[in-house]
């Protein structure tokens, strides 16, 4: 229990820590590493509430796939762009202060044990398969949103290839057919002219 | 665990939708150039079939399927019908549009369906998850729907502008809905109902905590002030049928939206939503008015106008009755046929260098097709609550229902700004009858079919004015 308490505090420090620096980091490269360890710090968070499933899935998704292709997007842009805007962040901190003590305030007051109760995590004995339990729920209770979540991804594939595709006419791509079918004398042109005595 | 298979039956039209999208998807992928024009009565086909197909199921009681996450009342089948029935006259409207400006066929038919298919999904869910795949699956075809003609970059910024906006109202609703999850330990509507009944009112602040997230989400969606930043710029940014789609099928799944998430979700906190959508209906007719005056761009104006007039279809959701319900579904259906004749004409009319931008561009459009100034000056007429055109018994609707409660301070405002809106209605009656016309020579809508359909859109605007009954009573049953 002892240890458990440890492991929270930790990585609830490293999470809002990160999530700070995200924010405060000039470089963007930074930001989005100190995201990836927002990311980490919440995994563990989730393994201790014993979500493996989902923490995993957090690591291998988001950590691994979706913030790779968000460095490389932040290292493919001009970063000129946002060096110059470096004034915004002085300019609205304070409003920026005051609205994330009214914030804060209010979720501290709201959310409190007084609202929630106590919730401690109940723990679950080994044998316990979190898989096997959101696949029992995924595809029966909510079949529904399911379905219309795979029809959401279908939109996201048709709009990024009709954002992207930019036709055939401006491709450089290869004809197969035309490749194969041609002959020697398409490509050579054999030049009949007098040899050339070596000049003395 | 044995697994109990849900009824499908009334779910029948998003599944055809669905299945018919994919085939329409499929078929212009591998039909040629020539055969293009099948894309378009497929998609057709994939509405009229859902129209039918809810219609046949009409007689039906409300029933709750798919484990809670949907329901099929009388709201959800009306709210489809028109939704569809509006989808099928906005992919008439734009096909000549889509032609002349090179916009990518397929593309522009299959995301609309997407985004029609997302709007059913919306209007019938019963529960928080289904809710957001809804808004989301309704959302994401129009972000990109605007951008589908990349080489320009107004569109883009429109697009951008739009996205940027959604993901935020997304993420503010998604927050206030986790909060309420969090208080009542349950996604599914019955559920959540259940126990913020059975809650003491001394543990309702983190329901209200909650509210206010997704009141705000809500307000977004349906573009009211304070969140309505949006709505000019992309109504103005976007190309002229997507602000055709924008402007009328969303309107309807935004009430839905309200309907499933206050009006059913909270009844039991009905005071303090009600304070909140008091205020933000009386800034969006206020503002929304107001700002219309000064616009010479006739999309700006009639997006302001669109604040103002989602102003007036909460009245009808304050008043929190039954009653009130049914004026704000009526005023809704009648805005979104109102808003689709308006910016349907716009978009039609913009071709071969005629580019319909500003107000000034109507100018002595009766002298030039008196029929096209006809419907038009019928829509405004509307639009500005003048009897006996149907805008005017949906204003009657929801000041009627929202006196009832009291509220005639309310009422007051609102019919005051109505007398400030009419201004910028009539004014464009004002150009298109009395002013001289620019060129003279005869513009006309691009086929006969549309004619027709611009027809039957303005003269039910008029029909709906003159016998409101049996639209009034549909809207009634449903609640």
């Amino acid at each position: 229990m002892y240890i458990e308490q440890l492991v929270f505090i930790v990585s609830s420090a490293a999470l809002i820590g990160c999530a700070l620096m995200m924010v405060i980091a000039k470089n963007t490269v930074h930001s989005a590493l100190f995201l990836v360890m927002c990311f980490v710090a919440s995994a563990v968070l989730w393994i201790l509430l014993e979500a493996e499933f989902l923490a995993l899935i957090l690591i291998f998704v988001y950590v691994g796939a979706v913030m790779t292709l968000f460095l490389f997007v932040i290292m493919l842009l001009n970063l000129d762009i946002i060096s110059r805007e470096k004034g915004m962040f002085v300019r609205f901190l304070p409003i920026g202060i005051v609205l994330i003590l009214g914030m804060l305030a209010m979720m501290v007051y709201v959310i409190s044990p007084e609202h929630f109760g106590h919730l401690v995590p109940v723990h679950e004995s080994a044998d316990y398969s979190n898989i096997k339990e959101l696949g029992m729920v995924l595809y029966t209770q909510y079949v529904y949103p399911l379905e219309a979540a795979a029809a959401l991804l279908l939109v996201a594939i048709i709009a990024a290839v009709g954002l992207t595709f930019r036709g055939k006419a401006h491709r450089k791509a290869q004809n197969i057919n035309e490749q194969l079918l041609v002959k020697k004398e398409d490509r050579l042109t054999i030049l009949k002219m007098p040899s050339e005595g070596k000049e003395e | 665990m044995p697994v109990q298979v849900p009824d499908l039956t009334p779910a029948v039209p998003q599944i055809y939708v669905l299945i018919m999208t994919c085939v329409t998807l499929l078929v212009s992928l591998f039909a040629s150039k020539k055969h293009s024009a099948w894309t378009y009565i497929l998609s057709q086909l994939t509405l009229l079939g859902a129209i039918v197909l809810t219609l046949l199921y009409f007689h039906h009681k409300s029933q709750v399927t798919f484990h809670g996450n949907m329901i099929v009342d009388h709201v959800s089948m009306l709210l489809t019908i028109f939704i569809c029935a509006i989808t099928f006259f906005v992919l008439l409207y734009s096909r000549d549009y889509i032609k002349q400006h090179k916009m990518p066929n397929t593309e522009y038919h299959v995301l609309v369906l997407f985004s029609t298919l997302g709007m059913m999904i919306l209007v019938s869910s019963y529960s928080f998850v289904s809710i957001y795949v809804g808004l989301e699956l309704f959302t994401l075809p129009l972000y990109a729907l605007i951008a589908l003609r990349r080489d320009s970059a107004v569109y883009s910024e429109a697009a951008m502008k739009y996205f940027v906006m959604g993901a935020i109202a997304s993420g503010m609703l998604l927050y206030g809905l986790s909060m309420i999850y969090g208080a009542t330990g349950s996604v599914q509507i019955a559920e959540v109902v259940k126990v913020i009944s059975a809650l003491p009112s001394s543990q309702h602040l983190i329901i209200l905590f909650g509210l206010v997230f997704v009141i705000a989400g809500v307000a977004f969606k349906l573009g009211a002030v304070p969140f309505h930043m949006w709505v000019p710029d992309v109504y103005d940014g976007s190309p002229n049928t997507v602000t055709l789609m924008i402007a009328t099928g969303p309107k309807i799944a935004a009430f839905g939206l309200v309907i499933r998430l206050l009006a059913e979700t909270m009844p039991d906190v009905q005071l303090a939503w009600s304070h909140a959508l008091m205020l933000i209906a009386v800034l969006s007719i206020g503002l929304g008015n107001i700002v219309a005056i000064v616009q010479s761009n006739i999309k700006r104006m009639l997006a302001y106008s669109s604040i103002a007039q989602m102003g007036y279809m909460l009245l009808g959701v304050i008043a929190g009755t039954a009653n009130g319900y049914a004026a704000a579904m009526f005023y809704v259906l009648i805005y979104s046929l109102m808003s689709l004749a308006a910016f349907g004409l716009v978009a039609m009319l913009s071709r071969d260098g005629i580019d319909i931008q500003h107000i000034e561009d109507l100018r002595g459009l009766n002298e030039r097709n008196p029929w096209l100034a006809f419907m038009m000056l019928i829509v405004m007429f509307s639009m500005a609550g003048i009897p006996p055109l149907a805008g005017f018994m949906a204003k009657i609707g929801v000041l009627e229902a929202v006196i009832a409660v009291g509220h005639v301070w309310l009422a007051a405002v609102a019919l005051l700004f109505a007398i400030v809106g009419a201004y910028y209605y009539i004014r464009v009656v004002k150009v298109m009858y009395f002013d001289d016309p620019l060129q003279s020579t005869r513009i006309d809508l691009p086929t006969g079919d549309m004619r027709v359909a611009l027809t039957v859109n303005g003269l039910s605007v008029l029909a709906l004015g003159i016998f409101p009954g049996i639209l009034m009573s549909l809207c009634q049953a449903a609640f």
